[in-house]
């Protein structure tokens, strides 16, 4: 039973101030992307152009943006946005990391020489121009944003999968299995796979602040999330180019992704203290 | 130490290459040929056949391949299809004052990222480090353009001390370096806070080794411990660290000169990449990958020159 060392973890995460932030936060910013219709007061891509950039109000908590939807509705929404490309991005990269890392680690030397290559290759990009450069390929949507974080993230992971699985690959265990004869596949997924799978899970916790943020920012700019679906990029960028007119509308998208990477980073890092100490800290992005 | 070096030059030229490759690829990737994409929908055929021809694709992809090779080893990235100037004359002019705001953003991030760092380690266990520790987080974690954004309000619009746009006047330093100001904070915010962090774990490591504890009971000053004997040691693996994080920096200079609207790579790449002008995209992300990958070597380079340990190791 894996579960005292689970719970043991949990007491853990709580008793640290900053795990236990952490782990509120992400509950709030994981419960407004579900109930999203039911938080929100509005339709979130309703105008109401007589009611354009409005001031907090009670009948509009966090004001109105330049078409006069209403902002708190907007960002409740943009948490779904957020939430479910980076879920969806992280997923994928994580699946085909493992795969692509395990083939490496266990594969022979020259597979594993010619995907080292290709991983350093792709993490040697800066990501941002990488991004840039497939937006201007395929143009800007929320599937290339989902497919420039796959294709940055997989090297990372990959390379992680494959250093534990190199490690693993002389164990006594695995020798046993290769003995009895068991198939490659068999050794891979019944056998490495659940013990390279923990470490990876902390760092696919870690990424997810820098996934939402890179929706964020590319929203902003104009090349991800395609207005008038609400992300809190796009609304950012709603409330920069009125900043000269009302500040409430920049002020109020700005603060769920302070929070969300705030969140979600205090969470990561909680986490790792209370699961697995040596795993490497977190980077400025 | 040869060896290693060529070593090392070797695997990031074949890198480069890769990127190349792959970067020239991609046009392959586009739905529809390039040209059509680049000149939009309202292109007539004859339009479209000039640019096909001046863009070089109605030759071979080999004969194609070939000449981008042959043309981006003589420094020639083609000509920009929308202003018709060289790419590369366009890149050199923006390179310098991206370049500019990153040095001044990593300078200033590391003097303050440094002293945080070995103020944890000297109130190590206090409320301080604590404290240090939850700022150093949260300026690692917070985007920078958000950061941007926030300081423009409350510095540029809201108290008007600052500029909100531009670079300053040419020739008018004192605007230039107020101009510079709010940008390079934005940019080197995260850096305090993962500096801090670096320096303060290894200092910590470096506290507990056998060479301070001898200073120590030499009755050397605790000052002069922590300054001569243990920070020197510390700032080693931060050389590699901000080598390898130039690729953040070059990330948030996007943002952050986009919100500003500095010219510089970022406001040069997300105008072209707008109006789908591949030729500059792709090459400012060659020129900015070439540099990249130079400054990751030349730090390889550097720390296996610094510390023997690494060099012998990787030699083998």
């Amino acid at each position: 039973m894996r579960w005292p060392a689970n719970l043991r973890a949990l007491r853990a995460l709580i008793r640290d101030p900053m795990g236990l932030m952490g782990l509120l936060l992400v509950t709030l910013f994981i419960l407004m992307a579900i109930a999203a219709p039911l938080l929100a007061p509005y339709d979130p891509l309703a105008l109401d152009v007589r009611a354009k950039l409005q001031s907090p109000s009670l009948a509009h908590w966090l004001g109105t943006d330049q078409l006069g939807r209403d902002t708190l509705s907007r960002i409740i929404y943009g948490a779904r946005t957020a939430l479910t490309i980076a879920l969806t991005a992280i997923g994928l990269a994580g699946c085909i990391g493992i795969l692509l890392g395990l083939i490496a680690g266990y594969g022979p030397r020259w597979l594993d020489a010619a995907l080292v290559l290709i991983f350093d290759a792709l993490n040697s990009l800066p990501m941002m121009m990488f991004a840039l450069a497939l937006i201007t390929v395929l143009g800007p949507g929320t599937g290339t944003l989902i497919l420039v974080v796959v294709l940055v993230s997989i090297p990372g992971y990959a390379r992680l999968i494959r250093a534990q699985t190199l490690s693993l690959r002389s164990a006594d265990f695995i020798v046993a299995e290769q003995a009895i004869g068991a198939s490659t596949p068999r050794i891979l997924l019944h056998h490495l796979l659940p013990n390279v799978f923990g470490p990876l899970c902390i760092v696919l916790s870690m990424d997810i602040p820098v996934v939402i943020m890179l929706e964020a920012g590319l929203s902003y700019l104009n090349l991800g999330v395609k207005p008038p679906t609400p992300s809190w990029g796009n609304i950012l960028y709603d409330g920069y180019t009125a900043i000269r007119t009302s500040s409430t509308l920049v002020i109020a998208a700005g603060a769920p992704l302070v929070l969300a990477t705030l969140g979600f980073t205090f969470l990561g890092e909680g986490l790792r203290d209370a699961l697995d100490p040596r795993l490497a800290t977190a980077r400025p992005r | 130490m040869l060896t290693y070096a060529i070593k090392r030059t070797a695997l990031a030229a074949l890198i480069l290459f890769v990127v190349m490759l792959a970067m020239y690829g991609m046009v392959f990737l586009v739905p529809g040929d390039p040209a059509s994409v680049a000149l939009g929908p309202r292109a007539t055929p004859a339009l479209k056949a000039m640019l096909t021809e001046r863009m070089g694709l109605d030759q071979p992809v080999a004969v194609q391949i070939w000449r981008f090779f042959a043309n981006a080893a003589q420094g020639d990235l083609g000509i920009d299809v929308w202003s018709k100037r060289p790419v590369l004359d366009q890149i050199l002019e923006a390179f310098p004052q991206t370049l500019l705001l990153g040095t001044v953003a990593l300078s200033w991030a590391l003097t303050l990222g440094i002293t945080l760092g070995v103020l944890a380690v000297v109130y190590r266990g206090t409320m301080i480090d604590r404290a240090l520790g939850l700022v150093s987080v949260s300026f690692i974690s917070v985007p920078s353009f958000v950061v941007a954004i926030y300081l423009l309000l409350i510095f540029a619009v809201w108290l008007q001390w600052l500029p909100a746009i531009g670079a300053g006047k040419a020739g008018d330093i004192p605007s230039q370096i107020k101009a510079l100001i709010l940008p390079s904070i934005a940019v080197g915010i995260g850096w305090v806070g993962y500096l801090a962090r670096m320096v303060r774990a290894s200092m910590l490591e470096i506290m507990a080794a056998n060479h301070i504890r001898t200073a120590r009971a030499f009755g050397l000053p605790e000052r002069k411990v922590v300054t001569r004997y243990a920070l020197r040691l510390a700032i080693v693996p931060t050389i590699s660290v901000i080598a390898v994080g130039l690729g953040s920096i070059l990330s948030s200079a996007v943002f952050v000169e986009t919100v500003f609207s500095r010219p510089g790579i970022g406001t040069l790449i997300t105008g072209a990449v707008f109006k789908r002008n591949y030729p500059v995209v792709m090459g400012t992300v060659l020129v900015t990958t070439a540099f990249y990958l130079l400054v990751i070597t030349c730090a390889d380079l550097l720390i296996a020159k610094l510390d023997p340990r690494v060099r012998d190791a990787l030699a083998r």
